[in-house]
């Protein structure tokens, strides 16, 4: 708990202590670079067996079952067995594959979704990255990885991959559209596109609350276009394993089939994580006006479990999305984006830029 | 209107996902009604039916003795020559020669659980047994001689 | 009518080979697609990789032997086809069946109807994309697979239905635990609905595809939901009765749509009208033999002898060419498959890779009956 609470302070203690050792310089390549780098390695990987647990254990659940049960007590090792599997397993690249490409796709992928964690605040002051345009930079570093998709698809040179990448591309270039209005609508009511800022404006209420129905709404569409945006279920037509097997990763096996898995999982992680952030408050404790006992009591549980709740609690409704719906089809994808979902977000930003301007928003 | 149908739309729709989630969502807050049944753990509370066609058995009486008189009707019901009889010539105590069972091989491997041999059998000598675990690791182990050695025909089993 | 134009193969095609491995094809099923983008230009089935030939192996078989092949055929209605088979022998020989082995034979068939479409409605979930429904429809059967079980020794091939009636009398429990399971299943049916029948994104993906005209489904030799769904009337069991089906009620469920919703209504339907039936029976087992005597090598007479019974998915025809002797000279079966699947590729042309998967899983396609 104690650890939990000075995470702001032991981040400034390193610092204090590599400027004083190295010198300025040295200090920021040494910390920021390689400490921070395989600190931010070593939690996306913890992050992603939890969520592959917490995925099986809740489609489980959802579908009568028990889930993984075997390995280790109540079956939490069972994922590590599953990586320890495919580490060991022969990385294949096709015969007429483009190979520098096939190999350099899952690297990008992970290069990316690793960059748009840069900016997220994980809690009070604990940020590794708190750049002023931080929405905007998440925004715009997660399209990269549709290039990823779109390198792994043609360079298999299997038709199950490009048709899956194709869909992939048409899918997220869209569906941007939708996730950028409704992180526009928040950006509206804050005025800043710094997360810290997002943050601290939802002290004395998050904005889903404080937003009116505006937020609510954006929230609901933000939610359903980051689950088509991360291709998952029912918008996972880019891997639709009924129709294409596997769709782009058809032809990845082992490790780098590993890294597309990861990086599904981190992805996910990203989008409830700015969901959170956003409409929920981050690592804003929950408070309700003048209640100052309840707001005390609120105020004990440390930041970063906030933050790590919310960030859950959307994760388990992606999830939930996944495990009950069927799949859309490609021309259905589209239509509910072009047809549905950007016009009630531009509305919505209409809607919203009238409570702010009315000062409706707190 | 167009409006408000489109907007009924989006209601009806939203409406219907949302029955689909309280739905597993009903579920994945009640876990005392999963199914799963923990295989290799409740073995011994396993109950299968009594009717169950795991693998032929004959059965042997604590004297040794089988009711089985080597007439052949199984292995000609059987549709895939799963068994095979092999008789012998036996003599009586009062000198009559008799045909007697020297060896009954059952190959399991080939064996489609069809229970026609056992339908087939005129002194119910052969049974189906429950035991389903079947696998093993070599072959030539699912090839097996049911009249165990020095086995009888029971008393007044003709 | 066959497809208008044969697609003629061009060079620079976009052809996918869908299957004889994937995930939608329901086992060895091989469909070369030639595709424009996303939309499916023409479709080859290629069938085979299963083939056991099983009416060859028949010949060889005695007629009581040759029945537990037929349970390889269209296994999820391994009961149908072996009552076919029984039927056949009981027509050719004149054997009086009882009426108790009748209205088993019934029961049975009609538990195996409702195990087949509950199977087909979750793997039509599974196919489009939502994996629960899969586990939603194992639970009903799997407890009357393990009715089955009780009462036939397996849950799967059961080879139950002998000439002359079925081979065991029921398990004691039987009457009792079938009521639970119907009193059990007609509750969660609406499950069904609202996990997929009401779901829009469902309703969505299969309205309007896959649209096979009654006059094409008559042509194709179409039977069964298939061609229900385009407003055929072809249940066997109502247009020529067996086994008792004449004194029940239930109706024949005729959709006019053509479309894949129309099929899958057909079925939901088809399975309120199975548990009806059973309910007619499951109080009214008459007391009596469960099998008729028959002589303990079975020859036929001279002849042809036909029988049909509508299975989980059609019409099975059972044709056998009999010299007198104890094993056939010639078998042949109609299975309701392999006329289905030849209505495929009509049925998906111009439609997208997704719904292609969404007509195979409401064909509701078992392969080993295609390919035989």
């Amino acid at each position: 708990m104690t650890l939990l609470y000075s995470l702001s302070g032991l981040s400034y203690h390193i610092q204090s202590w590599l400027t004083r050792l190295l010198g300025n310089t040295m200090a920021v390549l040494v910390s920021e670079m390689v400490i921070v780098g395989l600190c931010l390695i070593g939690f996306l990987v913890l992050l992603s067996f939890t969520l592959g647990y917490m995925e099986r254990r809740v489609a489980a659940f959802m579908q009568l079952r028990l889930g993984p049960n075997r390995v280790g007590p109540k079956g939490t090792l069972q994922i590590i067995a599953d990586t320890i599997k495919l580490l060991f397993k022969e990385g294949l690249t096709p015969t007429n594959a483009d190979k520098f490409m096939f190999n350099l796709a899952p690297y990008i992928m992970i290069i990316t979704t690793m960059l748009v964690t840069a900016p997220l605040a994980f809690a009070r002051n604990f940020q590794i990255w708190d750049l002023n345009i931080g929405v905007f930079y998440v925004s715009a570093v997660s399209s990269i990885s549709v290039i990823g998709i779109l390198m792994a698809g043609w360079s298999s040179n299997n038709k199950y991959s490009l048709l899956g990448a194709m869909r992939s591309g048409a899918q997220i270039v869209s569906y941007e559209l939708s996730i950028g209005l409704s992180l526009i609508s928040i950006v509206i009511l804050t005025g800043s596109l710094r997360i810290s800022d997002i943050v601290m404006s939802q002290q004395n209420g998050w904005w889903i609350f404080k937003g009116h129905l505006p937020a609510l709404i954006a929230f609901v569409i933000f939610i359903v276009a980051s689950t088509a945006e991360i291709n998952r279920a029912p918008f996972d037509l880019a891997e639709a394993e009924q129709e294409l097997t596997a769709g782009f990763h058809t032809e990845y096996a082992g490790m780098k089939f590993a890294m597309f898995l990861l990086s599904e999982y981190v992805n996910l992680f990203i989008v409830s994580a700015l969901a959170a952030t956003l409409f929920l408050g981050g690592w804003m404790p929950f408070h309700i006006g003048s209640w100052s006992g309840f707001n005390h009591v609120m105020d004990f549980i440390p930041s970063s479990l906030w933050f790590m709740g919310k960030t859950f609690f959307v994760i388990f409704i992606i999830m939930w999305f996944r495990w009950t719906f069927p799949r859309l089809r490609v021309d259905q994808l589209l239509n509910l984006e072009w047809k549905y979902l950007l016009p009630i977000s531009m509305l919505n930003v209409l809607l919203m830029t009238l409570v702010a301007l009315l000062g409706w928003h707190g | 209107m167009f409006i408000t149908e489109y907007f009924k739309t989006i209601f009806r729709s939203v409406k219907s996902l949302l029955t689909g989630m309280r739905l597993t969502g009903y579920y994945f807050t009640h876990p005392s009604k999963t199914l799963t049944q923990e295989y290799p753990d409740n073995r011994k509370e396993l109950k299968l039916a009594d009717r169950f066609r795991g693998e032929v058995v004959m059965p042997h009486t604590e004297a040794n003795e089988h009711r089985c008189t080597g007439c052949q009707a199984c292995e000609l019901a059987c549709p895939n020559g799963t068994i095979k009889i092999i008789t012998k010539q036996e003599i009586l105590p009062d000198g009559k020669k008799k045909k007697r069972l020297d060896t009954m091989i059952y190959n399991l491997s080939m064996c489609t659980f069809c229970n026609l041999c056992i339908v087939a059998c005129p002194s119910d000598a052969i049974t189906m047994s429950q035991d389903f675990e079947h696998s093993v690791l070599d072959r030539s182990k699912l090839r097996k001689i049911l009249n165990k050695p020095d086995s009888k025909l029971m008393e007044g089993v003709e | 009518m066959l497809i208008e134009e044969d697609y003629i193969t061009e060079e620079g095609d976009f052809v996918v080979n869908i299957g004889p491995q994937h995930p939608a094809t329901h086992g060895v099923l091989h469909l070369k697609v030639w595709l424009d983008g996303e939309t499916i230009k023409h479709i080859e089935p290629h069938i085979g990789y299963i083939h056991r030939s099983i009416e060859k192996m028949s010949e060889s078989l005695s007629y009581r032997q040759f029945i537990y092949v037929t349970s390889r055929m269209d296994y999820l209605s391994a009961h149908i086809n072996n009552q076919a088979c029984a039927l056949t022998v009981e027509k050719a020989m004149q054997i009086e069946v009882p009426q108790r082995a009748k209205v088993i034979r019934v029961l049975m068939a009609e538990l195996n109807r409702l195990t087949s479409h509950m199977l087909w409605w979750g793997c039509t979930g599974l196919d489009l994309g939502a994996v629960s429904p899969f586990f939603f429809a194992f639970r009903e059967r799997e407890i009357i697979n393990e009715l089955m079980e009780d009462t036939c020794g397996a849950r799967l091939t059961m080879n139950y239905m002998v000439p002359g009636g079925v081979m065991a009398d029921l398990h004691p429990d039987f009457q009792r635990k079938v009521k639970e399971v119907i009193a059990q299943f007609k509750v969660n049916i609406h499950e069904y609905d609202q996990l997929l029948s009401d779901n829009v994104i469902f309703q969505e993906r299969v309205k309007g595809v896959g649209y096979l005209s009654k006059e094409d489904a008559i042509s194709f030799g179409c039977s069964g939901p298939t061609a229900r769904g385009s407003g055929i009337s072809c249940d066997i069991r109502k247009l020529y009765p067996y086994d008792g089906y004449e004194n029940l009620k239930f109706d024949e469920i005729i959709e006019q749509g053509g479309d894949c919703w129309a099929r899958y209504k057909v079925r939901i339907a088809e399975m309120h009208q199975s548990m009806s039936i059973i309910d007619q029976l499951i109080d009214n087992i008459p007391e009596g033999d469960f099998q008729a005597k028959t002589k303990a090598v079975l020859k036929l007479p001279k002849g042809e002898f036909y029988q049909r019974v509508e299975t989980a998915r059609g019409e099975l025809g059972v044709f056998i060419v009999s010299e007198g002797g104890t094993t056939p000279y010639r078998i042949k079966y109609r299975s309701p498959n392999f006329s289905n699947l030849s209505a495929l590729p009509t049925m998906a042309k111009g439609c997208k890779i997704g719904d292609l998967v969404a007509i195979m899983s409401t064909i509701d396609l078992v392969i080993p009956d295609v390919d035989r």
